[in-house]
């Protein structure tokens, strides 16, 4: 549904070959001008909620130099990058903040010597006695300003980590960085406070299971209403075979919601008994992204405990992007062993993986048609793409979505090549980065994004995005019209599903067709 | 080195963070480690002329190393076949030292004339490649302007290898010679303390040498699984 009708363009360009601004254009360098972005730093609260100091240390330069000293102990990524860049510049113009503000320091290499250049000081040889000669400098309040505003500028896409002749991800020095910063009380509130909601109440918007309860009672009665099927949305139900964790935003953002409609609606045609969990009732976990493993393994036992208490067969996370990395790479670490699961099942199963299984059965119908209004295109969220797979081959993560969008929808369209895959451009809010005080670098962010999106919308026709990750969807509802599109643009996959799945309960004009149906 | 790539070698990898799509066996990631080695497969994709540059400079100096080699190995140690493909290799060493300096040149140029590259450039990233191509140049010049008794030259090497270090065989008395081994010299010492630590490094990269398995092994480290032993939730 995007503001682009096609004729009226015509008309405007009156065939004139009016060239699109390239996705991925080099921008001019323009050193500082993101050097005074700080969102919030966070309060005491949510640095001891953290189990982080409330207040900044006197010897806040030892422990940070301590903390460095530790993390190489305990991290190979940590230690072999700051060693292994040898400055070649091939990462340079691969960081999609880079390409949308011109600021130097946005050049992952650039990203990563903020904390090289203090490593080199204290840790090595030539740094400690000619700090000239290799870049290093000493530790002081406005470095520490500095790694504040620009670590806060990287969403941790790893889109650097591809390019990088050793594979240096940014994003392991970022969440590295942070976590250093909280060591000394200085967190950032965005984060920290929605962690410290997940640890008191169970989710990112800290949202209480009488909330949530009544929030599906609620769905329960709008599906109903629009599919006259009495489609479950059940919570803490004991005894279940399935543990669907999805982000919160599911129960309260667009299009989010529709993707959790989607969901259900799938379950319920294959007759799953599934259920979600108040103890569980979030996907996310902000807790890497600011390097805390303390944090993120707090957070993802919620699940453990879910399972074990309802007594669950398998676990199905659904639409979020971080969380889908942290479910399919780190989950087993954090919260294994999964041995009281149905072994035939991976844990977890993404719920794309799920739909698509049936879809290859031929368990699902589909009337592609109630698409059609739509030209798709398909937006790979940086954490899917670059840090997780789907299915037993690699790279399912690109195929598997697309393969649900293309069973559900006749128009379906890629965006440039450069801009997808592995090297798909994050939408810009990832990472902590999804806060109004960081507007200005998520519009900057967005642009290689958007501007792909508007080649494929005048070149193809395209006039939807489908993504599945709540915070890309998040971030385009907000960012989509700055750039001239409509906010409905952006679309959940399983939204597409819901459109045009065809339930086999739903009530027909003949009473006999629809009983002898329900006796198959 | 030996250190250094012990250290690289205990430091723990706690989670599974591979650059995916990645490979799902341990027989991939040896393919995945060789395609970066051998053919720099991220920095083709990345940046073709840092990749010509490179890659010239890097295979030029794997054959100029390998012709090298004669002057250290005793042929009557070698076996026949390996000593016949280093007399195969001698007349190539010429082509692949002007390659190795091409590339070094194109990387150094670069870094001075690319705004972005020579922003991150330190005064080590200058000097390194002013190092590199020193000592090529002044083997170059031995080759074509000023060659040094080659002989005197092996006796030298033989006698160090053979650890007559009271006895050793004179050094011919050739500036370039001298200037040569000296700066081989130093790079040899500066190596474990600058970023040519990127060669172990690839090898211990843990988004290039992991398998992608974790919901199918669960990857534990031991600071890691005494964190969740020593702790009440479980």
């Amino acid at each position: 549904m995007s503001d682009l009708d096609k004729s009226e363009l015509d008309e405007a360009l009156d065939g004139a070959g009016i060239e699109l601004p390239d996705p991925l254009e080099m921008p001019e360098m323009k050193p500082g001008s993101m050097g005074e972005l700080h969102s919030f730093e966070a309060y005491p609260q949510h640095e001891t909620d953290l189990g982080f100091p409330g207040e900044r240390p006197d010897e806040w330069k030892d422990v940070v130099i301590d903390k460095i000293g530790d993390l190489r102990t305990r991290y190979r990524s940590f230690r072999v990058y700051l060693d292994s860049c040898v400055k070649c510049g091939a990462c340079t113009d691969k960081c999609h903040y880079y390409l949308g503000s011109g600021d130097p320091k946005n050049m992952p290499v650039a990203r990563q010597d903020l904390m090289r250049s203090v490593y080199r000081r204290y840790f090595t040889l030539p740094g400690k006695y000619m700090p000239w000669l290799v870049g290093a400098r000493d530790l002081t309040e406005d470095v520490l300003d500095e790694w504040y505003n620009y670590y806060h500028q990287c969403s941790q896409c790893r889109r650097c980590s591809v390019y990088c002749p050793y594979g240096i991800d940014t994003a392991e020095i970022s969440m590295a960085a942070r976590e250093i910063m909280d060591s000394i009380g200085k967190g950032q509130k965005y984060c920290n406070e929605i962690i410290a909601k997940v640890h008191s109440i169970g989710n990112n918007l800290g949202m209480p299971a009488k909330a949530i309860i009544a929030t599906m009672e609620d769905f329960e009665d709008e599906l109903e209403e629009d599919t006259g099927i009495a489609i479950k949305l059940p919570v803490d139900k004991k005894g279940a075979d399935i543990l669907l964790v999805t982000p919160s935003a599911d129960f309260f953002a667009e299009p989010h919601i529709d993707g959790l409609f989607g969901y259900a609606k799938v379950f319920q045609e294959l007759g799953v008994d599934w259920t979600l969990s108040t103890t569980a009732s979030e996907a996310g976990n902000f807790g890497m992204f600011i390097g805390s493993y303390e944090n993120m393994r707090r957070v993802s036992l919620r699940i453990r405990e879910a399972a074990l208490e309802l007594g669950v067969k398998r676990i199905v996370f659904g639409e979020c992007g971080h969380a889908w990395r942290i479910a399919y790479a780190f989950l087993n670490t954090l919260a294994g062993p999964w041995d009281f699961l149905d072994p035939r099942y991976p844990v977890p199963q993404h719920i794309c993986e799920f739909t698509n299984d049936a879809i290859e059965k031929g368990k699902l119908k589909f009337d592609k048609t109630q698409n059609d209004h739509m030209t798709l295109t398909f937006h790979d969220s940086c954490n899917v793409a670059r840090a997780t797979r789907m299915g037993d081959k690699p790279g399912g993560q690109f195929e598997i979505p697309r393969a649900v969008i293309k069973a559900v929808c006749n128009n379906y369209v890629d965006m440039d090549e450069d801009t997808i895959g592995e090297a798909t451009v994050c939408c810009g809010g990832g990472g902590g980065i999804l806060t109004d005080d960081l507007m200005d670098i998520r519009v900057k962010g967005a642009q290689p994004r958007m501007r792909a999106l508007r080649k494929v919308t005048e070149e193809h026709g395209v006039t939807n995005m489908a993504a599945i990750c709540a915070i890309c969807k998040s971030q385009f509802a907000k960012v989509l019209p700055k750039y001239d599109f409509e906010m409905e643009t952006i679309q959940s996959v399983h939204q597409l599903v819901s459109n045009a799945i065809v339930m086999s309960d739903a009530p027909k004009e003949d009473d006999a067709i629809s009983k002898s149906k329900k006796e198959e | 080195m030996g250190y250094r790539i012990y250290e690289y070698t205990i430091v723990p990898a706690p989670l599974k963070i591979a650059t995916t799509p990645a490979p799902t066996t341990t027989t991939g990631v040896v393919y995945r480690m060789f395609r970066e080695v051998a053919l720099f497969e991220s920095l083709f994709k990345s940046n073709k002329w840092i990749w010509i540059f490179g890659y010239m400079f890097h295979l030029g100096l794997l054959l100029v190393l390998v012709r090298h080699l004669r002057y250290f190995l005793d042929p009557r140690f070698v076996p026949g076949i390996i000593w016949y493909g280093l007399e195969l290799i001698q007349p190539i060493g010429k082509y692949a030292g002007f390659a190795m300096l091409a590339g070094l040149a194109g990387l150094w140029a670069r870094r001075v004339l690319v705004n972005r590259v020579r922003y991150i450039s330190s005064p080590s990233d200058h000097l390194m490649l002013a190092l590199l191509i020193a000592i090529g140049v002044f083997g170059m010049l031995m080759q074509y302007v000023n060659p040094t008794d080659i002989t005197s030259l092996k006796n030298f090497f033989m006698s160090l290898a053979y650890f007559n270090l009271f006895n050793w065989q004179p050094l011919p008395n050739n500036l370039f010679l001298l200037g040569h081994l000296t700066m081989v010299l130093a790079l040899m010492i500066i190596f474990p303390y600058s970023k040519l630590l990127h060669a172990p490094g690839v090898f211990f990269s843990p988004s290039r040498n992991q398998v992608d398995n974790p919901r199918e092994v669960r990857h534990i480290v031991p600071w890691a699984k005494a964190l969740e032993d020593g702790s009440s939730k479980k």
